[in-house]
């Protein structure tokens, strides 16, 4: 029981210092340091979105990126009206992602894992080629360029402009804690609960008259909007859209992350974002076959660390109350 | 108009062959090995690249490639097997699917980094170049080729899982993997076999097609989910689905071009949806536990 207590307060203490120390970073580094800082944030939001599925009910989506693109694309095409304000746009945009979500979601959570899987993936393109294909919306193979990032105002109180990357560093910082938090509580939550008990055996939570399919089909929706929110955030950061962040290869991101850090953690995909940022970061410097290195990566960890960083880590230094661990049949 | 209508249709035939020989593999690996394979676009891909790598090597020879560039897959599949997927079958699905993506996205780069990013393409071998005439229309002579082949293969197929003894071993394999292995089925091996020769189908698919398309690093991803909606349209794990599926899209694809240019795109996916709500597991499949 102490053991527990103080591993809580030790985790307290890290969140609440991540939390300090990304209050204060525009105040100490450059721009380059706060960009890379918001796309840890965004890739992060994007991973956990993909985890709610992967790591607590075990299916494996490999369309994550057709809601983060639909959240950036609906968010860029308000916020191009220059009529929208930011928050309501993103807001907006998250929302469509979540509807699209619904939709496909439909169809996905209908069968077995294999078929999730495949069917996610083939939905997930046909996003991108819609994208890619409907030219006069989406611009086509060229995406959506210019996206002004407007201003946070409440009318006769104040006006911030978001031109300013250390503004919109706040901004985006602020909301994807807020999606972050509101993840946490959602897989504490009795639905949560629900969730892994599919993932441990799907056959008994259904004998307790729960009916999965109805649940699937939330965590599938709920895991669009939070995908939806992260590409919402990043449309305006970036000032482009394009295509390609609806592909498998931006799919692959959430699911390499997560493996990175460990899907059977909370904490898992946070820490395999930072890990898979600061290692491209790295890497793309040296070669451009980033997918040959990032693949081969994707084999030793399923070959060998399938608890990730964090759950090697929590198995090497506590062993009695390890997590879950990947599930063997 | 009828003649028109015809024609369309012998041309979709033909591009549904090349997708018939991808899901065909596809669909007899799930079957056999219970693993859907991520990565068989892929093997399709590395197929039309050894081909197009033998024929330029040996003087422009189509045979020569044809035969030489899917027998290199086949062992790139006994390799795949052996040494990766036999490690994971005990593991949980989704980790099955996570080793074959990481190979998906291995290939896509390998094949980068050997040939290049750009498109290539070989002529047509001077047999089967050249036109006959089909309801008064020129129909080139190399469709009609495939057509035999995807014929050739579908009835070879067939005879081979319904006629001969080491069929009925697979077949009851298949369904029952355990009493298999207890009635003295070498399982491990078998299911080696299996691989090898999905791989090889899909690689036959992807050395056939490299005179009449040109080849490219993304033709593997592009084929792979046409091929998943194929197996979901006819039932994983099918093969009569796997072709009637193959047939559906093909002649979707011709049709939609001919009449809804603008939906042509979409016309697969919302026959697949019809199908998933109508036959959740697809026109042949069963219901899986």
């Amino acid at each position: 029981m102490d053991a527990v207590a103080s591993r809580r307060r030790w985790s307290r203490l890290l969140v609440a210092g991540v939390v300090i120390a990304l209050l204060v970073l525009p105040q100490v580094g450059g721009r380059f340091w706060q960009y890379l800082t918001l796309n840890i944030l965004l890739l992060s939001l994007f991973s956990l979105s993909f985890n709610l599925l992967f790591g607590m009910t075990g299916l494996l989506s490999f369309g994550q990126a057709a809601f983060y693109a639909t959240g950036a694309y609906a968010t860029a095409l308000l916020l191009r009206t220059e009529v929208i304000p930011l928050l309501p746009s993103v807001i907006l945009g998250t929302v469509v992602a979540a509807l699209l979500a619904a939709f496909i979601g439909f169809f996905c959570v209908r069968h077995t894992h294999v078929y999730f899987a495949m069917l996610t993936l083939a939905f997930g393109m046909m996003v991108y080629a819609i994208m890619w294909k409907w030219t006069p919306v989406t611009g086509g193979d060229d995406g959506l360029i210019g996206i002004p990032r407007g201003s946070l105002s409440i009318p006769g109180l104040f006006t911030i402009r978001m031109d300013p990357l250390a503004h919109y560093y706040y901004f985006l910082t602020v909301l994807a804690l807020l999606g972050i938090y509101a993840l946490y509580r959602i897989s504490r939550s009795p639905f949560g609960l629900v969730l892994n008990g599919m993932r441990e055996n799907a056959g008994r939570v259904e004998f307790a008259g729960i009916p999965t399919r109805r649940y699937l089909w939330w965590a599938f929706t709920i895991a669009g909007f939070f995908a939806g929110l992260a590409g919402s955030l990043m449309a305006p950061l970036e000032s482009t859209v394009a295509p390609a962040s609806a592909h498998w290869a931006k799919s692959a991101e959430p699911v390499m992350a997560s493996l990175i850090g460990g899907p059977f953690t909370f904490a898992g995909p946070i820490v395999g974002s930072l890990i898979y940022i600061g290692l491209k970061e790295v890497i793309v410097r040296f070669t451009q076959y980033w997918l040959l290195i990032f693949g081969t990566g994707l084999l030793v960890l399923v070959l060998g660390f399938r608890g990730g960083v964090v759950g090697f880590l929590l198995q090497r230094f506590a062993r009695r109350d390890s997590p879950a661990g990947p599930a063997e049949k | 108009m009828v003649g028109t209508l015809l024609y369309q249709g012998l041309v979709g035939l033909s591009e549904a062959m090349y997708l018939w020989l991808v899901a065909a593999g596809l669909s007899l690996i799930f079957g056999v090995l219970r693993i859907l394979n991520f990565a068989h676009g892929s093997l399709f891909m590395l197929g039309a690249y050894l081909a197009f790598y033998f024929i330029r090597l040996l003087g422009g020879n189509f045979w020569v490639g044809l035969l030489l560039g899917p027998m290199v897959v086949a062992a790139v599949g006994w390799a795949l097997e052996s040494f990766f997927l036999r490690r994971v079958y005990h593991l949980d699905v989704a980790f099955q699917l996570l080793l074959t993506f990481a190979f998906v996205l291995i290939f896509d780069d390998l094949v980068k980094l050997v040939w290049g990013p750009l498109y290539q393409s070989v002529a047509t071998p001077a047999v089967l170049s050249g036109a006959v005439r089909v309801l008064g229309r020129p129909y080139p002579v190399y469709n009609l080729f495939i057509l035999g082949v995807g014929a050739l293969v579908g009835l070879g197929l067939w005879l081979l899982l319904e006629q001969t003894p080491w069929g009925t071993v697979v077949r009851a394999a298949a369904s029952d993997r355990d009493m298999a292995s207890a009635l003295g089925v070498r399982v491990p091996r078998l299911y080696t076999a299996v691989f090898i020769f999905g791989a090889w189908l899909a690689a036959l698919g992807g050395a056939l097609s490299v005179p009449v398309h040109t080849i490219s690093p993304g033709m593997g991803e592009s084929i792979i989910i046409e091929a998943f909606l194929v197996v979901v349209i006819g039932g994983l794990g099918s093969l009569k689905g796997a072709f009637l599926g193959a047939v559906l899209i093909g002649l979707l694809h011709a049709y939609g071009i001919m009449f809804l240019p603008m939906f042509e795109l979409a016309l697969a996916y919302i026959g697949m949806a019809i199908v998933l709500i109508i036959r959740p597991w697809g026109m042949f499949g069963v219901r899986e536990v």
